[in-house]
Protein backbone atom coordinates (compact mmCIF):
# COMPACT_ATOMS: atom_id res chain seq x y z
CA UNK A 1 0.00 0.00 0.00
CA UNK A 2 1.48 3.30 -1.01
CA UNK A 3 0.94 6.96 0.81
CA UNK A 4 2.30 7.87 4.33
CA UNK A 5 3.01 5.39 7.20
CA UNK A 6 -0.59 5.05 9.47
CA UNK A 7 1.44 7.31 12.43
CA UNK A 8 1.74 10.33 10.36
CA UNK A 9 -1.83 9.84 9.10
CA UNK A 10 -2.92 9.82 12.55
CA UNK A 11 -0.31 12.27 13.86
CA UNK A 12 -1.37 14.81 11.26
CA UNK A 13 -5.01 14.19 11.69
CA UNK A 14 -4.61 14.53 15.80
CA UNK A 15 -2.97 17.78 15.16
CA UNK A 16 -5.16 19.45 13.21
CA UNK A 17 -7.26 18.93 16.28
CA UNK A 18 -4.77 20.10 19.04
CA UNK A 19 -4.53 24.27 19.80
CA UNK A 20 -0.72 24.05 20.92
CA UNK A 21 1.11 24.44 17.89
CA UNK A 22 2.10 21.43 16.28
CA UNK A 23 5.71 20.12 13.45
CA UNK A 24 5.94 17.00 12.14
CA UNK A 25 9.33 16.30 10.42
CA UNK A 26 10.17 13.09 8.42
CA UNK A 27 13.56 10.44 9.40
CA UNK A 28 15.47 13.07 7.66
CA UNK A 29 13.72 16.34 9.31
CA UNK A 30 11.76 17.69 6.36
CA UNK A 31 8.58 19.01 7.12
CA UNK A 32 5.84 17.14 6.90
CA UNK A 33 3.14 19.07 8.51
CA UNK A 34 2.47 21.84 10.47
CA UNK A 35 -1.03 22.76 11.88
CA UNK A 36 -3.06 26.16 11.69
CA UNK A 37 -1.74 27.56 15.25
CA UNK A 38 1.99 26.52 14.08
CA UNK A 39 1.41 28.65 10.90
CA UNK A 40 1.32 31.77 13.38
CA UNK A 41 4.81 30.63 14.80
CA UNK A 42 5.60 30.55 11.24
CA UNK A 43 4.11 34.02 9.83
CA UNK A 44 3.28 31.11 6.50
CA UNK A 45 0.14 28.89 6.27
CA UNK A 46 0.79 25.44 5.45
CA UNK A 47 -0.86 25.17 2.23
CA UNK A 48 1.46 28.08 1.14
CA UNK A 49 4.00 26.82 2.30
CA UNK A 50 4.10 22.80 2.24
CA UNK A 51 6.64 20.77 2.91
CA UNK A 52 10.13 21.85 3.47
CA UNK A 53 13.56 20.48 4.10
CA UNK A 54 15.15 21.00 7.17
CA UNK A 55 17.89 23.73 5.79
CA UNK A 56 14.84 25.75 4.87
CA UNK A 57 12.47 25.85 7.71
CA UNK A 58 15.22 26.21 10.62
CA UNK A 59 16.09 29.18 8.91
CA UNK A 60 12.87 30.54 8.63
CA UNK A 61 12.35 31.60 11.73
CA UNK A 62 15.70 32.84 14.22
CA UNK A 63 15.53 31.15 17.94
CA UNK A 64 17.94 31.98 20.62
CA UNK A 65 18.45 30.49 24.30
CA UNK A 66 17.56 32.34 27.48
CA UNK A 67 20.47 34.06 27.40
CA UNK A 68 19.81 35.38 23.81
CA UNK A 69 22.45 33.53 22.12
CA UNK A 70 21.75 31.43 18.95
CA UNK A 71 20.73 28.16 18.68
CA UNK A 72 22.03 25.72 16.12
CA UNK A 73 19.28 23.53 14.15
CA UNK A 74 21.22 20.61 15.22
CA UNK A 75 20.41 21.52 18.85
CA UNK A 76 16.82 22.33 18.73
CA UNK A 77 14.50 19.56 20.18
CA UNK A 78 13.86 17.93 16.91
CA UNK A 79 17.14 17.57 15.68
CA UNK A 80 18.10 15.98 18.92
CA UNK A 81 14.80 13.70 18.55
CA UNK A 82 15.60 12.52 15.58
CA UNK A 83 19.42 11.99 16.03
CA UNK A 84 19.02 10.29 19.32
CA UNK A 85 15.56 8.67 18.96
CA UNK A 86 15.02 10.55 22.65
CA UNK A 87 12.42 12.97 23.62
CA UNK A 88 14.08 16.78 23.72
CA UNK A 89 12.90 19.45 25.02
CA UNK A 90 14.13 22.94 26.17
CA UNK A 91 12.68 26.56 26.09
CA UNK A 92 13.75 29.26 23.31
CA UNK A 93 12.63 32.86 22.23
CA UNK A 94 11.54 32.24 18.34
CA UNK A 95 11.10 35.18 15.98
CA UNK A 96 9.09 34.04 12.94
CA UNK A 97 8.56 35.84 9.78
CA UNK A 98 6.09 38.52 11.58
CA UNK A 99 9.17 39.74 13.38
CA UNK A 100 7.58 39.22 16.69
CA UNK A 101 9.63 37.34 19.55
CA UNK A 102 7.66 34.79 20.92
CA UNK A 103 9.27 33.06 24.58
CA UNK A 104 8.00 29.02 23.71
CA UNK A 105 8.40 25.66 25.17
CA UNK A 106 9.43 23.00 22.86
CA UNK A 107 8.83 19.28 22.99
CA UNK A 108 10.00 16.71 20.32
CA UNK A 109 9.04 13.29 20.49
CA UNK A 110 10.45 10.67 18.00
CA UNK A 111 7.73 9.14 15.97
CA UNK A 112 8.85 5.27 16.45
CA UNK A 113 6.63 2.47 14.94
CA UNK A 114 6.33 -0.81 15.94
CA UNK A 115 9.41 -3.12 14.04
CA UNK A 116 12.08 -0.23 14.68
CA UNK A 117 10.72 1.70 12.28
CA UNK A 118 11.63 5.34 12.42
CA UNK A 119 9.14 7.49 11.12
CA UNK A 120 10.12 10.83 11.65
CA UNK A 121 9.65 13.06 15.05
CA UNK A 122 6.86 15.60 16.16
CA UNK A 123 7.63 18.81 17.92
CA UNK A 124 5.35 20.41 20.51
CA UNK A 125 4.97 23.59 21.39
CA UNK A 126 3.76 26.23 23.98
CA UNK A 127 3.78 29.87 24.61
CA UNK A 128 5.75 30.64 28.31
CA UNK A 129 3.94 34.14 27.75
CA UNK A 130 0.49 32.94 28.27
CA UNK A 131 -1.62 30.72 30.19
CA UNK A 132 -4.82 29.25 28.93
CA UNK B 1 -19.59 9.63 28.85
CA UNK B 2 -20.86 7.62 25.48
CA UNK B 3 -18.18 8.35 23.63
CA UNK B 4 -14.48 9.98 24.14
CA UNK B 5 -13.20 13.17 22.34
CA UNK B 6 -11.81 12.71 18.83
CA UNK B 7 -8.58 14.07 20.28
CA UNK B 8 -8.76 11.20 22.89
CA UNK B 9 -9.45 8.53 20.41
CA UNK B 10 -6.72 9.89 17.54
CA UNK B 11 -4.48 10.04 20.61
CA UNK B 12 -5.19 6.43 21.66
CA UNK B 13 -5.07 4.90 18.02
CA UNK B 14 -1.57 6.66 17.13
CA UNK B 15 -0.33 5.56 21.25
CA UNK B 16 -1.62 1.84 19.54
CA UNK B 17 0.94 1.72 16.98
CA UNK B 18 4.33 3.56 18.26
CA UNK B 19 6.68 1.93 20.03
CA UNK B 20 7.33 4.65 22.44
CA UNK B 21 5.60 4.20 25.86
CA UNK B 22 2.30 6.24 26.24
CA UNK B 23 -0.27 6.70 28.23
CA UNK B 24 -3.38 8.69 28.36
CA UNK B 25 -5.85 10.07 31.06
CA UNK B 26 -8.91 12.54 30.42
CA UNK B 27 -9.32 15.69 32.47
CA UNK B 28 -11.55 13.35 34.76
CA UNK B 29 -8.42 12.16 36.34
CA UNK B 30 -9.43 8.63 34.73
CA UNK B 31 -6.78 6.41 33.24
CA UNK B 32 -7.70 5.59 29.49
CA UNK B 33 -5.07 3.83 28.25
CA UNK B 34 -1.54 2.80 27.77
CA UNK B 35 -0.27 0.99 24.92
CA UNK B 36 1.80 -2.28 24.94
CA UNK B 37 4.92 -0.88 25.08
CA UNK B 38 4.19 0.88 28.19
CA UNK B 39 3.17 -2.70 29.87
CA UNK B 40 6.23 -3.83 29.42
CA UNK B 41 7.86 -1.02 31.54
CA UNK B 42 5.03 -0.92 34.23
CA UNK B 43 4.30 -4.61 34.69
CA UNK B 44 0.58 -4.91 33.81
CA UNK B 45 -1.11 -5.46 30.93
CA UNK B 46 -4.29 -2.87 29.92
CA UNK B 47 -6.54 -5.85 29.37
CA UNK B 48 -6.37 -6.63 32.88
CA UNK B 49 -6.22 -2.84 34.16
CA UNK B 50 -9.05 -1.54 32.06
CA UNK B 51 -9.70 2.28 33.06
CA UNK B 52 -9.71 3.29 36.33
CA UNK B 53 -9.36 6.48 38.82
CA UNK B 54 -5.92 7.96 38.24
CA UNK B 55 -5.98 7.63 42.58
CA UNK B 56 -6.41 4.04 42.20
CA UNK B 57 -3.80 3.88 39.54
CA UNK B 58 -1.22 6.20 41.92
CA UNK B 59 -1.66 3.87 44.73
CA UNK B 60 -1.36 0.64 42.73
CA UNK B 61 1.85 2.53 41.37
CA UNK B 62 3.71 4.45 43.73
CA UNK B 63 6.37 6.98 42.35
CA UNK B 64 9.88 7.97 43.83
CA UNK B 65 12.63 10.53 42.82
CA UNK B 66 15.55 9.97 41.44
CA UNK B 67 16.47 9.85 45.16
CA UNK B 68 14.25 7.23 46.06
CA UNK B 69 12.24 9.38 47.75
CA UNK B 70 8.21 9.10 47.45
CA UNK B 71 6.72 11.31 45.24
CA UNK B 72 3.46 12.54 46.64
CA UNK B 73 0.34 11.94 44.21
CA UNK B 74 -0.61 15.59 43.16
CA UNK B 75 3.02 16.23 42.75
CA UNK B 76 3.44 13.37 40.21
CA UNK B 77 3.53 14.75 36.67
CA UNK B 78 0.19 13.69 35.49
CA UNK B 79 -1.62 15.52 38.27
CA UNK B 80 0.38 18.29 38.11
CA UNK B 81 0.05 18.50 34.17
CA UNK B 82 -3.81 18.02 34.64
CA UNK B 83 -4.39 20.99 37.10
CA UNK B 84 -2.15 23.24 35.52
CA UNK B 85 -2.36 22.24 31.96
CA UNK B 86 1.59 23.06 31.24
CA UNK B 87 3.86 20.54 29.99
CA UNK B 88 6.27 18.46 32.52
CA UNK B 89 8.77 16.33 32.05
CA UNK B 90 10.83 14.78 34.94
CA UNK B 91 13.14 11.88 35.93
CA UNK B 92 11.52 9.74 38.57
CA UNK B 93 11.90 5.64 39.34
CA UNK B 94 9.22 3.31 39.76
CA UNK B 95 9.35 -0.26 40.98
CA UNK B 96 9.56 -3.09 38.58
CA UNK B 97 8.08 -6.39 38.65
CA UNK B 98 11.45 -7.50 40.55
CA UNK B 99 11.19 -5.08 42.88
CA UNK B 100 13.75 -3.11 41.65
CA UNK B 101 13.50 0.85 41.47
CA UNK B 102 13.52 1.62 37.26
CA UNK B 103 15.01 4.73 36.63
CA UNK B 104 12.30 6.49 33.39
CA UNK B 105 12.29 9.85 31.80
CA UNK B 106 8.66 11.11 31.38
CA UNK B 107 6.99 13.53 29.16
CA UNK B 108 3.84 14.72 30.54
CA UNK B 109 1.79 16.91 27.48
CA UNK B 110 -1.16 18.48 27.98
CA UNK B 111 -4.14 17.93 25.62
CA UNK B 112 -6.13 21.03 24.76
CA UNK B 113 -8.45 20.77 22.09
CA UNK B 114 -10.64 23.34 19.81
CA UNK B 115 -13.03 25.70 21.90
CA UNK B 116 -10.95 25.67 24.86
CA UNK B 117 -11.33 22.24 25.87
CA UNK B 118 -9.26 20.63 28.62
CA UNK B 119 -9.22 16.81 27.16
CA UNK B 120 -6.95 15.36 29.38
CA UNK B 121 -2.93 14.01 29.06
CA UNK B 122 -0.82 12.17 27.43
CA UNK B 123 2.16 10.55 28.94
CA UNK B 124 5.32 9.69 27.15
CA UNK B 125 8.13 7.71 29.15
CA UNK B 126 10.86 5.65 28.38
CA UNK B 127 13.43 3.93 30.72
CA UNK B 128 16.75 5.09 31.23
CA UNK B 129 20.04 3.02 30.95
CA UNK B 130 21.13 2.26 34.73
CA UNK B 131 24.63 3.58 34.38
CA UNK C 1 -39.40 15.97 10.36
CA UNK C 2 -38.92 15.85 6.50
CA UNK C 3 -35.43 15.05 4.67
CA UNK C 4 -34.52 16.31 1.23
CA UNK C 5 -31.39 15.31 -0.47
CA UNK C 6 -30.02 18.17 -2.63
CA UNK C 7 -26.61 16.78 -3.43
CA UNK C 8 -25.09 13.73 -2.41
CA UNK C 9 -21.78 13.25 -4.29
CA UNK C 10 -18.86 13.82 -2.76
CA UNK C 11 -15.14 15.63 -3.33
CA UNK C 12 -16.46 17.02 -7.00
CA UNK C 13 -19.66 17.72 -8.51
CA UNK C 14 -19.79 14.96 -11.08
CA UNK C 15 -22.87 15.73 -13.94
CA UNK C 16 -23.19 13.50 -16.85
CA UNK C 17 -25.23 10.99 -17.94
CA UNK C 18 -23.81 8.21 -15.67
CA UNK C 19 -24.48 10.34 -12.57
CA UNK C 20 -28.35 11.37 -13.23
CA UNK C 21 -30.20 8.79 -11.14
CA UNK C 22 -27.94 9.49 -8.30
CA UNK C 23 -26.87 13.07 -8.81
CA UNK C 24 -24.09 14.81 -9.72
CA UNK C 25 -24.28 17.83 -7.18
CA UNK C 26 -21.97 17.91 -4.13
CA UNK C 27 -23.15 17.47 -0.55
CA UNK C 28 -26.21 19.45 0.32
CA UNK C 29 -29.05 18.23 2.72
CA UNK C 30 -32.74 20.22 3.49
CA UNK C 31 -34.34 19.04 6.94
CA UNK C 32 -37.67 20.89 7.91
CA UNK C 33 -38.81 20.44 11.51
CA UNK C 34 -42.70 20.53 11.19
CA UNK C 35 -42.48 24.10 12.84
CA UNK C 36 -41.13 25.28 10.10
CA UNK C 37 -37.50 25.37 11.08
CA UNK C 38 -35.65 25.23 7.77
CA UNK C 39 -32.06 23.96 8.25
CA UNK C 40 -29.43 23.52 5.14
CA UNK C 41 -26.91 20.54 5.88
CA UNK C 42 -24.00 22.00 4.09
CA UNK C 43 -23.63 24.08 1.14
CA UNK C 44 -22.03 22.23 -1.93
CA UNK C 45 -23.34 22.83 -5.09
CA UNK C 46 -27.02 21.15 -4.75
CA UNK C 47 -27.74 24.00 -2.47
CA UNK C 48 -28.29 25.95 -5.23
CA UNK C 49 -31.56 24.32 -6.33
CA UNK C 50 -32.84 24.15 -3.00
CA UNK C 51 -32.08 28.50 -3.03
CA UNK C 52 -35.09 28.22 -5.56
CA UNK C 53 -37.36 26.26 -3.75
CA UNK C 54 -38.00 27.85 0.05
CA UNK C 55 -40.33 30.13 -1.00
CA UNK C 56 -41.54 32.86 2.07
CA UNK C 57 -39.11 31.83 5.05
CA UNK C 58 -38.35 34.38 8.33
CA UNK C 59 -35.33 32.68 8.42
CA UNK C 60 -32.64 29.67 7.68
CA UNK C 61 -29.78 28.62 9.17
CA UNK C 62 -27.04 27.09 7.17
CA UNK C 63 -25.19 24.12 9.32
CA UNK C 64 -21.97 23.06 7.73
CA UNK C 65 -19.71 20.22 8.68
CA UNK C 66 -16.29 21.48 7.31
CA UNK C 67 -15.06 24.36 5.16
CA UNK C 68 -13.70 21.73 2.38
CA UNK C 69 -14.85 22.93 -1.22
CA UNK C 70 -17.36 20.01 -2.33
CA UNK C 71 -19.14 21.32 1.05
CA UNK C 72 -19.27 24.77 0.39
CA UNK C 73 -18.79 25.71 -3.35
CA UNK C 74 -22.64 26.36 -3.88
CA UNK C 75 -22.55 28.98 -1.09
CA UNK C 76 -22.04 31.70 -2.86
CA UNK C 77 -24.85 31.01 -4.97
CA UNK C 78 -27.46 30.43 -3.16
CA UNK C 79 -30.43 32.93 -3.52
CA UNK C 80 -31.43 33.22 0.14
CA UNK C 81 -28.16 35.20 0.84
CA UNK C 82 -29.37 37.78 -1.51
CA UNK C 83 -32.85 38.68 -0.39
CA UNK C 84 -32.60 41.80 1.49
CA UNK C 85 -33.49 41.43 5.23
CA UNK C 86 -33.96 37.69 5.58
CA UNK C 87 -32.55 35.99 8.40
CA UNK C 88 -29.65 33.36 7.55
CA UNK C 89 -27.35 31.98 9.86
CA UNK C 90 -24.57 29.94 8.53
CA UNK C 91 -22.67 27.63 11.14
CA UNK C 92 -19.15 26.04 11.26
CA UNK C 93 -16.89 24.03 12.79
CA UNK C 94 -14.98 26.18 15.45
CA UNK C 95 -10.98 26.80 15.26
CA UNK C 96 -8.55 28.15 17.46
CA UNK C 97 -6.83 30.16 15.55
CA UNK C 98 -9.44 31.71 12.75
CA UNK C 99 -13.14 32.79 13.24
CA UNK C 100 -15.40 31.68 10.73
CA UNK C 101 -16.02 34.72 8.57
CA UNK C 102 -12.16 34.71 7.99
CA UNK C 103 -11.78 31.12 6.57
CA UNK C 104 -14.70 31.38 4.58
CA UNK C 105 -14.08 34.44 2.67
CA UNK C 106 -11.23 32.80 1.61
CA UNK C 107 -13.98 31.41 -0.87
CA UNK C 108 -16.14 34.29 -0.78
CA UNK C 109 -13.92 37.12 -2.07
CA UNK C 110 -12.04 38.28 -4.99
CA UNK C 111 -10.69 36.15 -7.00
CA UNK C 112 -12.14 33.47 -5.95
CA UNK C 113 -15.73 34.83 -5.90
CA UNK C 114 -16.90 38.49 -6.91
CA UNK C 115 -18.76 38.71 -4.16
CA UNK C 116 -17.55 39.55 -0.89
CA UNK C 117 -19.61 38.48 2.17
CA UNK C 118 -19.96 41.79 3.59
CA UNK C 119 -21.88 43.00 0.14
CA UNK C 120 -24.64 40.13 0.73
CA UNK C 121 -27.63 42.34 1.32
CA UNK C 122 -29.14 39.38 3.87
CA UNK C 123 -29.00 40.12 7.36
CA UNK C 124 -26.28 37.42 8.00
CA UNK C 125 -24.70 35.79 11.14
CA UNK C 126 -21.84 33.55 11.24
CA UNK C 127 -21.97 31.39 14.15
CA UNK C 128 -18.89 28.94 15.45
CA UNK C 129 -20.93 25.76 16.36
CA UNK C 130 -20.97 24.84 20.09
CA UNK C 131 -19.86 21.25 20.40
CA UNK C 132 -22.33 19.80 22.29
CA UNK C 133 -26.47 20.77 22.52
CA UNK C 134 -28.11 23.50 21.31
CA UNK C 135 -31.54 24.62 20.07
CA UNK C 136 -32.46 26.16 16.36
CA UNK C 137 -36.59 26.22 16.30
CA UNK C 138 -38.41 23.38 17.38
CA UNK C 139 -35.17 21.09 16.57
CA UNK C 140 -32.75 19.94 18.95
CA UNK C 141 -29.14 19.64 17.69
CA UNK C 142 -25.90 18.03 18.68
CA UNK C 143 -22.39 18.87 16.79
CA UNK C 144 -19.57 16.89 17.32
CA UNK C 145 -15.70 16.55 16.08
CA UNK C 146 -15.40 13.67 13.73
CA UNK C 147 -12.43 11.76 12.21
CA UNK C 148 -11.68 13.36 9.19
CA UNK C 149 -8.62 15.42 8.01
CA UNK C 150 -9.01 19.01 9.14
CA UNK C 151 -11.47 20.31 11.52
CA UNK C 152 -14.82 18.33 10.78
CA UNK C 153 -18.27 17.87 12.71
CA UNK C 154 -20.89 15.44 12.15
CA UNK C 155 -25.13 16.81 13.36
CA UNK C 156 -27.06 15.00 15.17
CA UNK C 157 -30.88 17.01 14.68
CA UNK C 158 -33.61 15.52 16.69
CA UNK C 159 -37.31 16.27 16.54
CA UNK C 160 -39.68 15.25 19.66
CA UNK C 161 -38.02 11.56 19.42
CA UNK C 162 -36.73 10.96 15.98
CA UNK C 163 -32.49 11.51 15.74
CA UNK C 164 -31.26 12.12 12.03
CA UNK C 165 -27.57 11.85 12.17
CA UNK C 166 -25.53 13.39 9.40
CA UNK C 167 -21.91 12.95 8.80
CA UNK C 168 -21.03 12.95 4.97
CA UNK C 169 -17.26 13.20 5.53
CA UNK C 170 -16.13 10.48 7.96
CA UNK C 171 -13.25 7.69 8.14
CA UNK C 172 -14.22 6.60 12.20
CA UNK C 173 -11.80 3.18 11.13
CA UNK C 174 -8.64 4.73 10.63
CA UNK C 175 -6.21 3.47 12.66
CA UNK C 176 -8.39 0.95 14.20
CA UNK C 177 -6.94 -2.16 13.97
CA UNK C 178 -10.13 -4.45 13.94
CA UNK C 179 -13.06 -2.20 13.43
CA UNK C 180 -15.58 -2.04 14.50
CA UNK C 181 -14.30 -1.32 17.95
CA UNK C 182 -15.88 -0.34 21.84
CA UNK C 183 -18.57 2.68 21.05
CA UNK C 184 -16.79 4.86 23.74
CA UNK C 185 -13.56 4.63 21.22
CA UNK C 186 -15.50 5.08 17.71
CA UNK C 187 -15.86 8.47 16.17
CA UNK C 188 -19.07 9.64 16.08
CA UNK C 189 -20.94 6.63 18.01
CA UNK C 190 -22.35 9.31 20.18
CA UNK C 191 -24.02 11.20 17.33
CA UNK C 192 -24.93 7.90 15.36
CA UNK C 193 -26.73 5.67 18.68
CA UNK C 194 -29.97 4.66 17.76
CA UNK C 195 -30.90 7.51 14.95
CA UNK C 196 -33.66 7.32 12.80
CA UNK C 197 -31.50 7.79 9.90
CA UNK C 198 -28.13 8.12 9.55
CA UNK C 199 -26.59 10.06 6.57
CA UNK C 200 -23.28 8.95 6.10
CA UNK C 201 -20.38 9.02 3.97
CA UNK C 202 -20.13 6.24 1.38
CA UNK C 203 -17.07 7.08 -0.90
CA UNK C 204 -15.05 4.02 -1.49
CA UNK C 205 -15.65 0.12 -2.24
CA UNK C 206 -14.19 -1.98 -0.30
CA UNK C 207 -11.55 -2.86 -2.72
CA UNK C 208 -10.60 1.08 -3.76
CA UNK C 209 -10.31 1.87 -0.08
CA UNK C 210 -6.58 0.86 0.48
CA UNK C 211 -5.58 3.13 -1.92
CA UNK C 212 -7.03 6.67 0.27
CA UNK C 213 -6.11 5.60 3.83
CA UNK C 214 -6.13 8.64 5.99
CA UNK C 215 -8.30 10.90 3.22
CA UNK C 216 -11.39 11.08 5.83
CA UNK C 217 -13.50 8.88 3.64
CA UNK C 218 -15.01 5.45 4.36
CA UNK C 219 -15.52 2.16 2.51
CA UNK C 220 -18.81 0.70 2.19
CA UNK C 221 -18.01 -2.33 4.92
CA UNK C 222 -16.97 0.13 7.48
CA UNK C 223 -19.67 2.25 6.98
CA UNK C 224 -22.06 -0.66 7.72
CA UNK C 225 -19.86 -2.09 10.41
CA UNK C 226 -20.56 1.47 12.12
CA UNK C 227 -24.38 1.60 11.37
CA UNK C 228 -24.48 -1.49 13.37
CA UNK C 229 -22.71 -0.55 15.94
CA UNK C 230 -24.57 2.41 16.57
CA UNK C 231 -28.06 0.47 16.24
CA UNK C 232 -28.97 3.26 13.69
CA UNK C 233 -32.88 1.99 11.96
CA UNK C 234 -31.98 3.45 8.44
CA UNK C 235 -28.18 4.63 6.47
CA UNK C 236 -28.51 6.31 3.57
CA UNK C 237 -25.57 6.08 1.94
CA UNK C 238 -23.81 9.62 0.75
CA UNK C 239 -21.28 11.49 -0.39
CA UNK C 240 -20.50 9.08 -3.43
CA UNK C 241 -17.00 8.83 -5.10
CA UNK C 242 -17.23 11.33 -8.18
CA UNK C 243 -15.71 8.28 -10.22
CA UNK C 244 -18.18 6.23 -9.34
CA UNK C 245 -21.56 5.81 -12.54
CA UNK C 246 -24.82 4.85 -11.39
CA UNK C 247 -24.48 1.55 -12.19
CA UNK C 248 -21.68 1.84 -9.62
CA UNK C 249 -23.53 2.91 -7.27
CA UNK C 250 -26.21 0.33 -8.22
CA UNK C 251 -24.24 -2.73 -7.54
CA UNK C 252 -22.62 -1.12 -3.79
CA UNK C 253 -25.95 -0.71 -2.69
CA UNK C 254 -27.01 -4.27 -3.56
CA UNK C 255 -24.29 -5.45 -2.30
CA UNK C 256 -24.48 -3.89 0.82
CA UNK C 257 -28.01 -5.54 1.24
CA UNK C 258 -27.22 -8.85 0.74
CA UNK C 259 -24.94 -8.46 3.79
CA UNK C 260 -28.06 -7.90 5.49
CA UNK C 261 -27.74 -5.52 7.87
CA UNK C 262 -30.35 -5.44 11.11
CA UNK C 263 -31.68 -2.24 9.39
CA UNK C 264 -32.70 -0.78 6.21
CA UNK C 265 -30.28 1.12 3.53
CA UNK C 266 -31.28 3.60 1.47
CA UNK C 267 -29.77 4.84 -1.51
CA UNK C 268 -28.47 8.42 -1.45
CA UNK C 269 -30.17 9.80 -4.41
CA UNK C 270 -30.56 13.82 -5.54
CA UNK C 271 -34.41 14.24 -4.95
CA UNK C 272 -35.16 11.65 -2.23
CA UNK C 273 -37.50 12.95 0.27
CA UNK C 274 -38.02 10.98 3.76
CA UNK C 275 -40.54 12.16 6.16
CA UNK C 276 -40.26 10.96 9.89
Amino acid sequence: MSGPAIELILMRQLASHLVMPIFVVDPEGNLLFYNEPAERLLGRRFDEAGPMPLAEWSTGFTQRDEAGATVRAEDLPLAVALREHRPAHRTLWITGDDGVARHLGITALPLEGAGGRHLGAVAFFWSLDERP
Amino acid sequence: MIQKPIELILMRQLASYLATPIMIADHERTLLYFNPTAEAILGRRFAETQEMRLEEWMQALPLYDEMGQFIPPEERPLPTVLRERRPVHRRLRLRGSAGDLRLIEATVLPLEGQGGRHLGGVIIFWELDQP
Amino acid sequence: MKVTLWGTRGSLAAAGPETVRYGGNTSCVEVRGDDGTVLVLDAGTGIRRLGGTLGSIASVDILLTHLHMDHLQGLGFFAPLYQPGLEVHIWGPPSSTLNLQQRLLRYLSPPLFPVRLRELPCRLTLHDVPLGRFRIGGLDLEADLVCHPGPTVGYRITAGETPVTYIPDHEPALGVQHFPSEPAWTSGFALARGAALLIHDAQYADEDYPRFVGWGHSAIRDVLAFARLAGVQRLMTFHHNPGYSDDDLDRLLEAARRTRPPFQILPGREGFTLEL
